[in-house]
């Protein structure tokens, strides 16, 4: 592995760079490690110094943090603090750490103690209202998805390494469906949240016929309204449209509007 | 002009000949949810592929000579230098089997930004000289307004250009290439019936338009209603999505992104087709947008085709294909924007609406 990099013969400095999770599937984690034909030149870009999922070697000094989850404990917030004194770039990976993702679905629930009691029992637990980071820290970057998009980190990791603007797409995940042809799922007789979820996955879903869920959250336009009234007009129930808003956490800000009335409780 | 007649079973025979090149036409995708065709141009293998008797497809041809995204360079890059290699887009000739008119004056429209202007798009044109194209008179569906922007028959641009007249083809020829074809199938000269039977095929297709755009004056009243509410309550529905300009055969915007490989090694120069209803469409350096609202875009997106387009070519970018309405989920179509704008019509919301009326 190259100690020394260059871009056209400027040398270029690898960074140190460390992976966290906090409450998460580690999905997003093991994402990065899915591409073998990649994996080499990913690693060369970088000094790992931190990555429970494929090291045990560890080390408090590095420059950019991915951290992964949601946070959904008092002490994860700790930790996250103590990440983010260290890391010059702190990068939320994937939609639990951007929104929440699909944990905050626990906070449907206004009754913690409830809840606890139905999934552990008496065993004492700590756990606290589903957060994304930024609600504790400062995030500098967000990689969006459920999971995320290899290929988004790689560019992302190449873009810091020169020194590159990054910028996830404003559009949403329509405009790529279109640039492959696809039949609309809507015409076909399906929802999908295409219309107002960030592009960037490059329409995973709709590519292999299911409709988007959302797990990128809002586009930068995000026209919730005229979407639910197109939901409607298709005849898919205001529930359909509430599950597929709320699964990963990225329309939270709507689902209240929509549910003003009557919040799910427990019971 | 010249015209000949053939018998329908001819046109096989015509397909054979043709197909040693790479053949595109209308072809069924699939069905929608009230069991209806839904046709796309794509390669097709066998002449029984075509679906002739097509509507209006939900893509437009357009991909073939406007990919949606594309590689104009390709560096490789190492120490201290750099070499560009560009992809000259050595076409071979494609058969286009079945254009309807409007997508036929699509490619002319495009042509003069694309081809005839003083920025001309290599790739573009190479692919352009190398069509084959064999034009096909249609049945206007509900959402065509071709007729209302003048381009329901179409007068260059195409090899040939056939009408069904029941038992056989009518075929207009213009170009050599498609004269010598027509030398190898069985074919005649058109007889006083068969021109008879040709206007009054063509006069049944004129009177089957249903939806109309009143284009009088447009570029005026354009410029008079800049500020009509029309725009907002529109534009309040708009979702942004770019879905109108790349289901249309005629938008050409596009950006460039340039990309690094993670090897260091290699770099890319890409284009991408992109609309300006979305919502970083006039976003500039330093981040100041000019349109941040969805109502200024959708409006640029209707003086683009219907006032400046026409003030640079007299002649406007719609070809009245109606394929932006009829994929636009917000129901957003050129016919009732316009009227809306014109204080002609009360604007009815939404397709589904209208479908289940
Ligand atoms: S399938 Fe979904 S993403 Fe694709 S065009 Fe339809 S709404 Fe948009
Ligand atoms: S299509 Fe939607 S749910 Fe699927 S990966 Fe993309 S953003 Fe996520
Ligand atoms: S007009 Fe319709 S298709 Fe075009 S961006 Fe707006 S919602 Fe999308
Ligand atoms: S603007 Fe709409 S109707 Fe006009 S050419 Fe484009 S897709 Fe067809
Ligand atoms: S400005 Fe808009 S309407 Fe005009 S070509 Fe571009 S995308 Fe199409």
């Amino acid at each position: 592995m190259a100690d020394t990099l260059s871009y056209l013969g400027v040398p270029l400095s690898r960074p140190r760079v460390a992976f966290f999770e906090l409450t998460s599937c580690e999905g997003c984690q093991l994402q990065i490690f899915n591409n073998e034909a990649s994996l080499l030149d990913f690693l060369s870009l970088v000094e790992i110094v931190n990555f429970r999922e494929a090291m045990t070697e560890k080390s408090d000094d590095y420059e950019i943090a991915f951290i992964e989850g949601s946070i959904s404990r008092r002490d994860e917030v700790e930790k996250l603090k103590k990440i983010r004194r260290q890391a010059k770039v702190l990068v939320a990976l994937g939609s639990c750490a951007c929104f929440g993702g699909v944990n905050r679905l626990r906070n449907r629930f206004h009754d913690l103690d409830w809840v606890k009691k139905e999934v552990y029992g008496d065993f004492p637990v700590d756990t606290a209202e589903v957060q994304p980071l930024e609600a504790q820290v400062p995030v500098d970057l967000k990689i969006y998805g459920c999971p995320i998009k290899k290929e988004e980190v790689e560019r992302v990791i190449s873009n810091l390494v020169l020194g590159k603007a990054v910028t996830p797409p404003e559009y949403p995940v329509c405009m790529e469906c279109k640039a492959h042809e696809n039949l609309c799922l809507y015409e076909l007789g399906e929802p999908c949240l295409g219309p107002i979820t960030r592009a960037g996955c490059d329409a995973w879903c709709p590519d292999n016929r299911r409709g988007c869920w959302g797990c990128r959250g809002p586009a930068e336009e995000a026209n919730v309204k005229e979407l639910e009234k197109i939901m409607r007009r298709y005849h898919f129930s205001r529930e359909i449209i509430i599950d597929r808003l709320e699964c990963f956490g990225g329309f939270a800000a709507y689902v209240d509007k929509l549910r003003a009335p009557g919040r799910h409780t427990h019971g | 002009m010249i015209f000949k007649v053939f018998k329908k079973k001819e046109l096989a025979a015509l397909y054979e000949l043709l197909a040693v090149n790479a053949v595109v036409g209308p072809v069924r995708k699939g069905t929608d949810r009230h069991n209806q065709p839904l046709n796309d141009f794509a390669r097709v293998y066998s002449f029984a592929d075509l679906a002739l008797d097509y509507s209006t497809t939900v893509h437009s041809p357009k991909r073939f000579v406007l990919p949606y995204r594309k590689d104009l360079a390709r560096f490789t890059v190492n120490e201290q230098k750099w070499r560009k290699e560009t992809d000259l887009d050595t076409e071979r000739p494609v058969v286009f089997f079945g254009m309807h008119a409007c997508d036929i004056n699509a490619l002319n429209k495009l042509d003069k930004v694309l081809a005839e202007s003083v920025y001309p798009v290599s790739s573009y044109i190479r692919k352009r000289r190398n069509m084959f194209i064999i034009g096909l008179n249609c049945r206007p569906s509900p959402q065509c307004f071709c007729r209302s922007m003048g381009t329901d028959s179409v007068l260059h641009g195409y090899d040939m250009f056939l009408t069904d007249l029941g038992d056989k083809y009518f075929a207009e020829i213009s170009s050599v290439t498609a004269f010598n074809f027509l030398q190898q199938i069985k074919c005649r000269d058109p007889g006083p019936g068969d021109e008879r039977q040709y206007e009054a095929v063509t006069a049944e297709k004129t009177a089957r338009f249903t939806t109309e755009v009143d284009t009088s004056d447009l570029t005026k009243i354009l410029d008079l209603e800049f500020y009509s509410p029309a725009w907002d309550r529109w534009g309040r529905k708009c979702l942004s999505c770019g879905t109108c300009a790349n289901v249309c055969p005629t938008c050409y915007c596009y950006g460039v992104e340039e990309s690094v490989d993670l090897n260091l090694q290699e770099a890319h120069k890409t284009r991408f087709l992109y609309s300006c209803n979305l919502h970083d469409f006039a976003k500039v350096a330093g981040g100041h947008n000019f349109r941040p609202l969805a109502s200024t875009r959708l409006k640029y997106r209707y003086y683009h085709k219907h006032r400046g387009f026409v003030e640079a070519f007299e002649e406007s970018l719609c070809v009245g294909c109606g394929r932006c309405g009829a994929a636009c989920l917000a129901g957003i179509t050129p016919p009732e924007v316009i009227a809306d704008v014109r204080g002609k019509k009360k604007c009815v919301h939404g397709r589904e609406e209208k479908h289940d009326e």
